[in-house]
């Protein structure tokens, strides 16, 4: 940023807390208002144009949300297509300021960081989930619950700390790895919820039914269970992948970004909300144009993988 | 499903007395079994307890030498390795709250018409499409914060806002487009979505006949949504809200874009600022030494530290009113 337009922020705009005592003031001043507006007797006219004014104050709200929603996808859709081209998925980037190029290693990189994510989170989430659902207890579980809200709940920005300490450091340098090993982490919590949601939703008669047929427990979270709730545990990944696709802080200094082609996971690689990042805050129109292809093939493809998820979701045995 | 029912149902069959089932290489089956799923389940409180530990040790070089004075100092120099958060978390709460001010009436509102309003069948539409919404990357929000919101802010929004409120110190100063105002609107477009989600479902919860009897009592509608139903999911609309805010709070890409990371604490919103997320995003990978890291680090340990406690506190409340509070 330009140093002569801090200089005259600073100077210009008054500072500190003490400033803002007109706003306090304000505030306080709108508040005494309504809590008057209780003083009015409620005659049933009142009343009745209370209820409506308030439901079209609600309506209005919704539309306002609607309607902000659908203008700012809608323009980065309009954008995104009119942005794309052959090049930007078959080339790797141009030296920065000439034009063309494209982010075929960053389509790439995103993918392998996917997969390597998957295979990490997954699978802890999913047997985890297993567990829960199947053998149960009280404190236990409490706490393995309690600690995946929290895990989802912590910012990317942290993960990626972490994975930066655990991967990072000890390799002494960014990698594709360090980038996997966050989004993986990531994964976890979703994968978990989701799996544990539908096997109980599975009917408790079905594992009645097979324990009654002489099958051992193992075989029947196996071979029973596992597969009546199979559509639901699958579209769970998919959005749980969806999800992370587009996490771009826990990348800024795992996976770190790369204008060439990776070619191992020990090396940094590029990832298409990184491109996003980079091109959008850098200073050439071309770097622009290809931020919105990217934002346009990055949702385009969160938004169908979701809607997919969603319909093989609510195939068979939809938890309550 | 009641967890109790599911613990009867895996007793072994035969209820413990030998069976000609119960073989070894069964049983081998059945522990292994549950041995790898409690190994898996185990770590996941391994990892977060892991993700602590990590930042608590790694910010040790700052923690030692500044103190809790790392929360209240102005400076940040990291020339002469001078570390202190305020400015981060000054920019941090304000960005927040500004963006919980406007996103939590909107959300409500839409939650209130989706609900008491919208017929059944276009509601569940309507809620799968904000739904859907939810699930834009936040680096998204950032490009357009850049490219539509700011041009928008810059030529229609400020300028109204000088006009009638330019007198509040808030609203003064000029505007240079990054700003910790960009920030708070691009933070509430993203988190009106999910507080609409939650909303909904825990009004959806409320219990029918609760609703028939205010009704029959010559109640109005909104009388009846007022004070039978908002008291009833209270509660939830609340965690809706802390989730909101913690989600706010970390927040990091969509913030980085729009906020102009400038690390000085001013009144007006239409100030360039910082935040803490956003910090460790700029600067993690250009910081030298132990020291400059160590703070950076430090305030991952903050943002963590806050969080955890705002997320649990939320995590109670949607438990306590029926809702599940899976979506996030």
């Amino acid at each position: 940023m330009n140093l002569n337009i801090l200089a005259a922020v600073a100077t210009g705009s008054p500072s500190g807390f003490a400033a803002l005592w007109p706003t306090a003031l304000v505030v306080v001043l709108a508040g005494l208002a309504i809590w008057a507006l209780r003083l009015i007797p409620k005659t049933r006219l009142l009343r009745k144009i209370v209820n409506y004014t308030i439901f079209a104050a609600a309506g209005a709200c919704f539309a306002i949300v609607l309607g902000a929603l659908v203008i700012i996808l809608g323009y980065l859709l309009w954008k995104g297509a009119h942005s794309l081209n052959w090049d930007f998925f078959t080339k790797i980037p141009v030296p920065p300021g000439m034009h063309g190029g494209g982010v075929a290693n960053a389509l790439v990189g995103s993918g392998e960081l996917l997969l390597m994510a998957t295979a990490l989170g997954v699978p802890i989430g999913f047997l985890g989930a297993i567990y829960l659902a199947e053998y149960g207890g009280k404190k236990f579980p409490f706490l393995v619950r309690y600690a995946t809200d929290l895990l989802n709940g912590v910012p990317s920005i942290v993960v990626g700390i972490f994975a930066y300490t655990v991967v990072v450091v000890p390799m002494k340098h960014f990698s594709a790895l360090a980038g996997g090993v966050a989004l993986g982490i990531m994964m976890i919590p979703i994968a978990l919820r989701t799996t544990e949601e539908f096997l109980r939703s599975v009917p408790n008669s079905l594992r009645e039914a097979s324990l009654a047929l002489g099958a051992s427990k193992w075989r029947t979270t196996v071979t029973v269970v596992i597969p009546a709730a199979i559509h639901g545990i699958v579209g769970g990944i998919m959005l749980d992948l969806a999800r992370v696709a587009g996490e771009t802080a826990p990348l800024l200094f795992t996976s770190f970004g790369n204008e060439f082609w990776s070619h191992s996971i020990t090396r940094p690689t590029a990832a298409v909300p990184l491109v996003i990042f980079e091109y959008a805050t850098g200073p050439y129109a071309d770097w622009h144009r290809q931020a919105w292809a990217a934002g346009f093939v990055l949702l385009i493809s969160i938004l169908i993988v979701n809607i997919i998820a969603r319909s093989i979701m609510h195939l068979r045995y939809r938890p309550a | 499903m009641n967890p109790k029912t599911t613990v009867t149902v895996t007793t072994e069959p035969g209820g413990g007395n030998p069976t000609r089932f119960s073989s070894g290489r069964l049983h081998l089956g059945d522990r292994l079994l549950k041995s790898i799923t409690w190994l898996s389940a185990a770590s996941i409180i391994i990892i977060t307890i892991w993700i602590a530990w990590q930042l608590f040790v790694f910010s040790a070089p700052s923690r030692h030498k500044f103190g809790w004075h790392f929360l209240l100092t102005k400076t940040w120099n990291p020339v002469s390795e001078h570390f202190g958060a305020l400015p981060f978390i000054y920019g941090t709460i304000v960005t927040s709250v500004f963006a919980l001010v406007i996103a939590i009436p909107l959300g409500v509102g839409a939650a209130i018409f989706l609900v008491e309003m919208a017929p059944r069948k276009v509601s569940g539409f309507l809620a799968f499409l904000i739904e859907l919404l939810a699930a834009v990357p936040s680096v998204i929000y950032g490009l357009l914060g850049i490219f539509l919101l700011i041009p928008i802010l810059r030529s229609a929004v400020v300028p109204a806002l000088k006009h009638t409120l330019g007198f509040l110190p808030i609203f003064k100063g000029p505007f240079y487009g990054v700003s910790v105002f960009s920030a708070g609107i691009v933070l509430a477009i993203m988190i009106v979505p999910f507080i609409v989600s939650v909303t909904r479902e825990v009004l959806l919860a409320v219990p029918r006949e609760q609703r028939e009897a205010s009704l029959a009592l010559g109640a109005t509608h909104w009388e009846t949504v007022w004070k039978v139903a908002i008291p009833i999911a209270r509660r939830g609309i609340f965690g809706a809200g802390f989730l909101a805010l913690a989600r706010a709070l970390g927040e990091t890409m969509a913030v980085t874009m729009v906020i102009g990371n400038d690390p000085t604490i001013r009144a007006s919103l239409f100030s360039p600022g910082y935040s803490i997320a956003a910090a460790i995003a700029n600067e993690f990978t250009e910081a030298i030494g132990r020291m400059y890291i160590g703070a950076l680090i430090e305030l991952g340990l903050v943002l963590f530290g806050v969080t955890f406690i705002i997320n649990g506190v939320a995590r109670l409340l949607i438990f306590s009113t029926g809702g599940n509070g899976y979506e996030s």
